[in-house]
């Protein structure tokens, strides 16, 4: 949070205040209630997913990669359990990035920030990195008395700082480690990292996340949200008067006043607020900022404000949830003595709840159809057709044949169109002369070149349509590719 | 300068900068000092850029830095490791008869490749990008081969090219009946219809075919062979075919009876390594019209 400045305290001649300001220094008290408790169990279970996922074994047969998900850069393969996606299947990527995007809108219109607060890896670790910084330091006044105080260090100071930088630092790593094994087969990988075999660039990598690790989450922490991410700002032009957002409810807070102050107004029939200016919500806040100023900038809206007003607000015996996930409208609805409506399902969810089940069916569908067999063709430009000697016309493409199964196939190859039209391909001398065939390896493509000649009698001088059929003739698979056959 | 000292937002109680668009006005925010400090950082990062890699530009150089960096070592290197990729699979290129690398898939992708490549080189600029060829420029993708459509004789014209003046080379031309006073004009007019007749091109009137029989038969066989067949040991073409180099028009052979034809095939023989010019022989055999 950046110090508010007053011009009036500036030297006459800065005309536009000061350039710049320090970071000031957030110490989040700890704090237990439910929203703590989804994150801690959030942060289990991503933090699991991500260290532990490499370690995951799928088995995809002899000589294929038994990692259940695997980048594997050196041969452009995806794996992700069941599925194994090529290079130019990169549009599943581009779908899967629609649909992520989408739910974000969507948990924004729902829910406010549910992303930044509870999902976002920032906050993930950062937490992680507070709840380290607690263990060892104690809480938020323990934590500031022992920064504020200027006596010399003694070796209990100096040993928990070592200790708490080590601890970060092996989280860190650990972070890193487990982003490379992601790119490679992890036991494997793993043995190598400890007996010094592994590749160079593992160790860059891991050394390059151990660093980002470590200063985003030990140092930069709230920083990256409020001056780094464009997020804050995206949400806030997405958000509308409906979503649920981490809310003081002033109607029901101000005026503050203490709890016995309070008690006495009541019995005198005053109108008083239930809130006692404990600051308990600033205390907690990973941001340091206060709720009850209204929405901010700010806010990763991660609810811990909420435990730390309901743990009040049951000790001094008044209704939980002065801070809560509500909306303005409510807030006014309730000053004019209506009761709060409550509206999920409006335009907007339903709109991104639409998109998202639209391409995500749309990717489940190409998924579960997915050909393993395919074929691409590509006519020759120069020349884009030959005349003979003998008057007929010949035409030659590049086919590519795609075997994106875990078996060798055999493949024949058709060409339909030109009236009675002769295939060949370049270097096949097949026992079929009128039907090439050809043996397309496990996993792999090859690149032919083929030649489709036909008389010039019955063809008509302009372009037609020629169709190319490849057939596994083990199983019958199918596909084909369409072009044109041109007439010199 | 206007004083925007008195500028004072009402709401957060912070200054403003001034400045007004329609009514809206934006709050001073100081910059976070790490950002300011990140800012320098880069700066002096920049500077270090300066010192340890080339940068300046001097009269006739420039500053080649700490580390002695260079692009051009870089290439070096890429291009080293490249041939140490591809040293063994040339070698094997070059072991190889020009028959086993059409059938070995592995050596046919890889001669296809590296003709390719040699073929835009240097053959392109007559023949085309792709080999369709020119006016006097054969297309290299049909099935007519003035010197023979095998593998073979594909590689010896390569190597030795045509009348291009290598010990080797094909030689034989196109004689100019009508400039060495051989025909008279008339004469090349009635021998010119009776080529147009042999590939059953229509004939011009009053054309006397007993008389192109006889010019041709007395001037002609002799290179292009009986019926005009042609005989690819003297690069003398089929006149039988679809497929003229210099074009089938009557005017246009009339020109070339009466000036004759002697295009040059340059020999790449010491210009190619062999296994290179080994590549090439097979790229253009499969370019399709190989036979």
């Amino acid at each position: 949070m950046n110090r508010t400045v007053n011009p009036k305290e500036l030297p006459l001649d800065d005309d536009n205040g000061p350039l710049y300001v320090a970071q000031k220094k957030v110490y989040p008290q700890s704090i237990s209630g439910t929203f703590r408790r989804i994150k801690w169990g959030l942060m289990a279970f991503c933090l699991g997913v991500y260290y532990f996922l490499p370690f995951v074994r799928w088995n995809r047969g002899l000589g294929a990669p038994s990692q259940a998900v695997l980048i594997d850069l050196p041969n452009s393969r995806f794996y992700f359990f069941f599925i194994e996606l090529w290079p130019q299947e990169v549009y599943y990527f581009t779908g899967l990035l629609i649909v992520a995007a989408v739910a974000l809108f969507l948990m924004n219109s729902v829910g406010g920030r549910i992303w930044c607060g509870y999902l976002c890896p920032q906050t993930v670790w950062t937490d992680l990195f507070y709840a380290v910084e607690r263990l060892i330091e104690g809480d938020r006044r323990e934590r500031m008395k022992k920064d504020k105080s200027s006596d010399p260090m003694k070796l209990e100071r100096i040993s928990e700082i070592v200790l708490k930088h080590s601890i970060w630092l092996l989280i860190g790593w650990w972070t890193g480690g487990a982003w490379v094994l992601y790119f490679n087969d992890a036991p494997t990988l793993v043995k190598e990292l400890v007996t010094f075999q592994a590749p160079m660039i593992a160790y860059i990598w891991i050394g390059i996340l151990t660093a980002t690790t470590y200063v985003l989450a030990g140092f930069m922490r709230e920083q990256v949200c409020t001056y780094m991410c464009p997020w804050p700002r995206i949400q806030a032009a997405l958000t509308d008067e409906w979503a649920l957002n981490v809310t003081y409810r002033y109607d029901r807070g101000e005026k503050r006043t203490s709890v016995k102050k309070a008690i006495e107004l009541r019995a005198l029939g005053e109108q008083v607020g239930d809130c006692v200016d404990c600051y308990q919500c600033v205390a907690v806040c990973p941001t340091g900022i206060d709720i009850r100023n209204g929405p901010q900038l700010e806010c990763i809206q991660c609810g811990l404000c909420i435990d730390a007003c309901d743990n009040v607000m049951t000790k001094i015996g008044r209704p939980k949830r002065l801070i809560g996930y509500d909306n303005d409208v409510n807030i006014q609805r309730r000053q004019e003595g209506k009761a709060p409506i409550y509206r999920i399902v409006r335009a907007r969810t339903v709109a991104y709840s639409a998109i998202i089940a639209a391409v995500g069916g749309i990717m489940i569908y190409t998924l579960a159809t997915r050909s393993l067999l395919d074929v691409n063709v590509l006519h020759d430009r120069n020349p884009v057709a030959v005349r003979l000697s003998d008057g007929s016309i010949r035409n030659a493409y590049t086919v590519r044949l795609l075997n994106k199964s875990g078996y060798d196939r055999v493949i024949a190859i058709d060409a339909n169109g030109p009236v009675n039209a002769t295939i060949h391909v370049i270097g096949i001398d097949s026992v079929t002369p009128d039907r090439p065939m050809i043996v397309v390896p496990r996993d792999s493509t090859s690149e032919l070149r083929l030649l489709v000649t036909a008389p010039a009698e019955g063809n008509p001088e302009k372009s037609i349509p020629v169709r190319f059929h490849v057939t596994d003739i083990g199983l019958g698979e199918v596909a084909s590719a369409t072009d044109n056959f041109v007439a010199p | 300068m206007t004083d925007h000292h008195s500028d004072i937002d009402p709401v957060s109680g912070r200054s403003t900068t001034g400045h007004e668009w329609d009514g809206i006005k934006e709050l001073n925010t100081p910059l976070p000092r790490w950002w300011v400090i990140t800012f320098y950082l880069t700066i002096v990062w920049a500077i270090g850029y300066w010192i340890v890699y080339p940068a300046w530009p001097l009269i006739s150089s420039n500053t080649t830095g700490l580390f002695g960096y260079s692009t051009r070592a870089d290439v070096a290197v890429e291009l080293a490791n490249l041939e140490k990729i591809r040293g063994a699979k040339m070698v094997a290129l070059g072991a190889a008869s020009l028959a086993d690398i059409e059938k070995d898939p592995a050596l046919l992708a890889l001669a296809r490749a590296k003709g390719k490549t040699v073929f835009g080189d240097n053959c392109a600029p007559c023949h085309g990008s792709g080999g369709a060829g020119a006016k006097g420029y054969p297309n290299l993708n049909d099935d007519d081969w003035l010197w023979g459509g095998s593998l073979d004789q594909i590689m010896q014209t390569i190597q030795f090219g045509a009348r291009s003046g290598h010990a080797k080379t094909h030689e034989g031309q196109m004689l100019a009946f009508g400039k060495d006073g051989v025909l008279k004009q008339d004469e090349i007019v009635t021998v010119a219809n009776h080529v147009r007749a042999l590939s059953g091109l229509p004939t011009r009137k009053g054309y006397d075919a007993a008389k192109g029989e006889k010019i041709f038969a007395e001037n002609c066989v002799a290179c292009h062979g009986d019926g005009g067949k042609g005989n690819p040991e003297m690069g003398a073409p089929n006149l039988t075919d679809k497929i003229w180099l210099y074009g089938s028009d009557e005017a246009t052979l009339i020109e070339t009876i009466s000036q004759g034809r002697a295009g040059v095939m340059p020999a790449w023989e010491g210009r190619l390594d062999p296994a290179t010019i080994k590549a090439m022989a097979v790229y253009v055999h499969s370019l399709g019209g190989g036979k």
